[in-house]
């Protein structure tokens, strides 16, 4: 038996397809469309629902009637989602809901519904860790060195107080999907992050087995960490289908109730003091952090964030509880807090002891990993140069005169994003037509795209020979796409797939050819003897001859733990936000965004790019003017729409300079994910470039106008 | 419902305004108050011939130059008579508030939210969808540039800024990047699409010229 092929990817410079800038492969079917989201589906019989959810925050249900919404026209189902009794932690946590014939019956239905609460008290603002009393749950204090000993010894010290809010994912398709309970089977058509496991999450909810339920999925509109489980509206909906029947329901929540319970990032809060040498090497951190991820309390954000081997540490966390919807996974979970409170505090030490405070970012890279140490520094300078730093920079508040000031701000970040565990199929037909078949998802980030170029690539063929299968249960099994681990995950097993495939077809093709079945190579559409154009055949040609055995199937598996040098993880990347301020108004504006990311060997640069733009985008937009603004004597949502919460628009946000660190010693470890890493530093970058630029911090973002002026006012907002 | 603290709150979360009421308090394009499309480009909304409703009315839209026929209750928006009631699914529910512009569509000349518009009040105009944009299997201009441009990540967005793209070309087919900025101001993408919009606008704008002289 021949010995396992080698999977390494291609070197640069012999690479066809791998690395280069392919336009999205699904485009045209969005720019006219034509896609097909699980939200548009409307198979015959569909029923429409409605779900309905507590208007309070603190509540016991007392009672529940849905005998006047069953006996309306057109309700062909009513379900109880919380029964009478259940004590409800959260406003537009679900109650019950209702499927008809119309979407106008449905949302009658649940008005029909006669709900008797009794209210309870409630909490609901974190911003205030004295006002939380027994809300609040300290995680115990965490000492690295001699904090005490090494403040007492600095040459300087600084303190600030920050604050990043709780925000809301936003993504344009609400949760929810389309259900269909016929018999023992269960038809699931989610908008969801996680296809192969779909049916797993929703199984036990719905005790049926495993094995009965078809999950399908072809386009998503939008997920960001929020949409991995199969949600409790798609349980809500099989259950509304059983008991209409079998007929299909589709079931999304409208806009108030994804913004209310579906899903958002966890709030940060700390004093941090900074003390160190006047050459800007830090020596010890105290921070004393609270946040809120909702009534379960809240995670604590790693700190100190990238840089932490500071010697002298101290820190607590404090995770709230609110009565408000609960948190999920926001595209780089905790690291955009941990970014933010380190990177503003560093900038604030800086402006303590009057450095420049890329020289001191410089500096206290040293306490980075010492793998990264050097990549951090290279990509320091690489974005200076972009942003034009020693040009436009100036000591703090230190600007030219006049009304709108204009400054420059650094944040940096880390993620991992290794490749995850995938599996893929790789099929050859006789006739040449080549099949991949893998359990992943397309979010839009061009995952399609990236697997067609590493298939096309490796079988030497072009892109439109090969079709791709994805978004369906039935294939092999990849991962749920999240954590920047989908790309180095399902280009590793699509290489492995697509070559085991290719050295079968070489074994069948060698004796025709003269040659052994490892001397033989896929390129431009022939199956030739290695650099020796002249022996070969085309590929259809080569494929005919595995007629007897009709086609060839081969897997491929991306292992997480060994992947073999086809993926790894650890990427760095700094930004830099230049921005100008309106000191009468109080509104800022973002002139250029820089943003230099490592992510090893980048498959695909034009969508790579596009990630960092809608990372960036999606980043300037929190820092500028999203926020989930709760009422303390209501306990209810003041911005569950998108009219009050507010998202950046064309208009809201400047240049955005993208630069890819592509290098080979970067590209030689292999692919890492890129959802994550370039979303991290964002409101730390902005927030710096306020300070820069009008002399004091705001304290909290979003940076809105009326703190920008409470700020220069010197009162604390 | 019967709140002991509080009789007079909502019914449910969703049900302090009512879209009837918010269409009719407003009036059509109301919504997009302070969103920049549609603040100079409200259509008025027509006197009623008679009374109909509150049942299922039949009414006839013109889409895409072909008549439609459906039976709708008139509180029935637009946007929802498109998709639930004809299936023609390209624009998007996303805000059902006139904020977003996922549901953009072209009614009688006038680039409009269809989430903010009673299907009623749509018929005797042409509706243009962007169903209607390409012709066979070639692609219109806008969204070859869309793809030239990578202006989609998730794509949910992507109709309605197609369509928005659309009716600001029409009126503008010389726009600067400046005017690009101000003229989709009404339309929000959640993935961070700007970049890619903001030149393939312009690039459509470029080759729609080239066609027209051409
Ligand atoms: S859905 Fe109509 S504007 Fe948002
Ligand atoms: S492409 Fe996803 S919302 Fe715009």
């Amino acid at each position: 038996m021949a010995s396992a092929p080698d999977y390494s990817w291609p070197p640069m410079e012999k690479r066809k397809l791998i690395g280069k800038p392919i336009k999205r492969l699904d485009g045209p079917q969005k720019s006219t469309g034509r896609a097909k989201y699980a939200s548009d589906l409307k198979p015959q019989g569909l029923l429409f629902a409605a779900y309905m959810g507590s208007p309070h925050a603190h509540a016991r249900i007392t009672k529940i009637d849905t005998s006047e919404a069953e006996k309306m026209p057109g309700v062909k189902a009513v379900h109880i989602i919380n029964p009478e009794g259940t004590e409800i932690q959260w406003q537009g946590m679900e109650v019950a809901a209702a499927a008809a014939a119309t979407e106008e019956a449905a949302n009658d239905a649940l008005r029909k519904i006669k709900v008797d609460y009794e209210v309870l008290p409630h909490f609901v603002q974190e911003a205030d860790l004295k006002q939380a009393g027994a809300r609040g749950k300290a995680a115990g204090e965490r000492v690295t060195g001699d904090p005490d000993k090494a403040f007492q010894d600095a040459e300087a010290v600084s303190e600030g107080q920050y604050g990043i809010p709780v925000i809301t994912h936003c993504c344009l398709e609400t949760h929810g999907s389309v259900v269909q309970w016929q018999g023992d089977q269960v038809h699931v058509f989610p908008s969801t992050q996680y296809i192969s496991g779909t049916a797993a999450g929703l199984a036990p909810n719905i005790k049926v087995p495993i094995a009965n339920i078809q999950a399908h999925m072809d386009y998503i509109g939008g997920g960001f960490g929020s949409k991995f489980s199969p949600g409790k509206w798609a349980e809500v909906c099989a259950f509304l289908s059983q008991k209409a029947g079998g007929a299909p329901v589709r079931l999304f929540l409208d806009r108030k109730m994804d913004q209310l319970i579906a899903g958002n990032r966890p709030s940060a809060f700390a004093t941090v003091k900074l003390g160190g040498k006047k050459d800007g090497t830090v020596t010890a951190w105290e921070s004393n952090g609270w946040g809120t991820g909702g009534f379960a309390g809240g995670g604590s954000p790693p700190l100190p964030y990238v840089i932490d081997r500071i010697p002298n540490a101290r820190q607590t966390f404090t995770g709230v509880s609110v009565n408000a919807g609960p948190n999920q996974a926001w595209r780089a979970p905790n690291n955009q807090q941990a970014a933010f409170l380190t990177c503003c505090a560093l900038e604030d030490f800086a402006a303590k002891i009057g450095m420049d405070p890329a020289a001191v970012f410089d500096k206290n890279f040293a306490y980075a990993p010492d793998a990264r140490v050097e990549t951090y520094r290279y990509q320091l300078r690489k974005a200076a140069d972009l942003a034009e730093w020693s040009k436009h920079w100036h000591p703090r508040g230190k600007g030219a005169s006049g009304v709108v000031k204009r400054g420059l701000g650094l944040g940096f970040s880390a993620w991992a994003g290794a490749g995850q565990a995938s599996q893929c199929r790789a099929t050859i037909h006789v006739d040449g037509s080549v099949v991949v078949d893998i359990g992943t998802q397309d979010l839009g980030t061009g995952t399609r795209t990236v697997i067609t170029q590493v298939a096309a690539e490796t079988l030497g063929l072009p892109m439109g020979a090969i079709k791709l299968n994805i978004g369906d249960n039935s294939l092999p099994v990849s991962g749920a796409s999240g954590g920047s681990s989908t790309v180095g995950g399902v280009c590793s097993s699509t290489r492995k797939a697509a070559m085991n495939a290719l050295v079968k077809l070489f074994e069948t093709v060698a004796p025709s050819l003269g040659a052994q079945p490892e001397d033989l190579e896929a390129v431009n559409g022939k199956i030739q003897v290695k650099d020796t154009p002249a022996k070969s055949l085309a590929w259809a040609a080569a494929c005919k001859k595995i007629a007897a055995a009709g086609q060839i199937s081969e897997m491929g598996e991306n292992v997480q733990r060994s992947p073999g040098g086809l993926n790894t993880q650890g990427a760095a990347g700094v930004q830099i936000a230049d921005v100008s301020v309106d000191t009468e108004t109080g509104i800022v504006r973002v002139n250029r965004y820089v943003a230099v990311q490592d992510c090893g060997l980048v498959v695909n640069p034009w969508l790579a790019q596009s990630q960092v733009h809608g990372a960036v985008i999606m980043g300037l937009s929190t820092a500028l003017l999203e926020e989930r603004i709760m009422d303390a004597r209501t306990g209810r949502m003041l911005n569950p729409d998108m009219e009050f919460y507010k998202l950046a628009g064309i208009n809201d946000v400047g240049d955005i300079v993208v630069h890819l660190d592509i290098r080979p010693e970067n590209d030689k470890r292999g692919i890492i994910g890129l959802g994550e890493p370039p979303a991290i530093a964002i409101c730390a970058a902005v927030s710096n470039a306020v300070a820069n630029a009008i002399g004091v911090r705001v304290p909290n973002v979003p940076v809105t106008a009326d703190r920008v002026l409470a700020a220069l006012e010197g009162r604390n907002a | 419902m019967n709140s002991r603290k509080d009789p007079k709150l909502p019914v449910r979360p969703s049900g302090g305004v009512s879209r009837r009421g918010f269409v009719s308090g407003l009036g059509i394009g109301g919504g997009a108050l302070g969103t920049g499309l549609l603040e100079k480009e409200a259509v008025a909304a027509p006197a009623p011939a008679n009374l109909i409703g509150p049942g299922p009315a039949a009414i006839t839209l013109t889409i895409n130059g072909k008549p439609v026929n459906l039976k709708v209750e008139p509180r029935v928006t637009l946007l929802d008579a498109l998709r639930n009631y004809i299936g023609m699914t390209g624009a998007k529910n996303v805000c059902d508030r006139g904020v977003c512009g996922a549901c953009t569509v072209i009614m009688a000349g006038k680039t409009v939210y269809s989430c903010a518009v009673l299907a009623i009040d749509a018929q005797g105009k042409n509706i243009e969808t962007i169903e209607g944009l390409a012709a066979g299997n070639s692609l219109h201009p806008i969204s070859a540039a869309f793809v030239a441009n990578d202006g989609q990540q998730c794509g949910y967005c992507t109709s309605g800024f197609v369509m928005a793209a659309k009716g600001f070309l029409d009126e503008h087919p010389n726009p600067t990047m400046d005017d690009v900025k101000h003229g989709l101001g009404g339309n929000l993408c959640r993935c961070g699409t700007y970049m890619g919009v903001r030149k393939a606008v312009i690039e459509a704008a470029a080759n729609m010229k080239g066609a027209k002289n051409g």
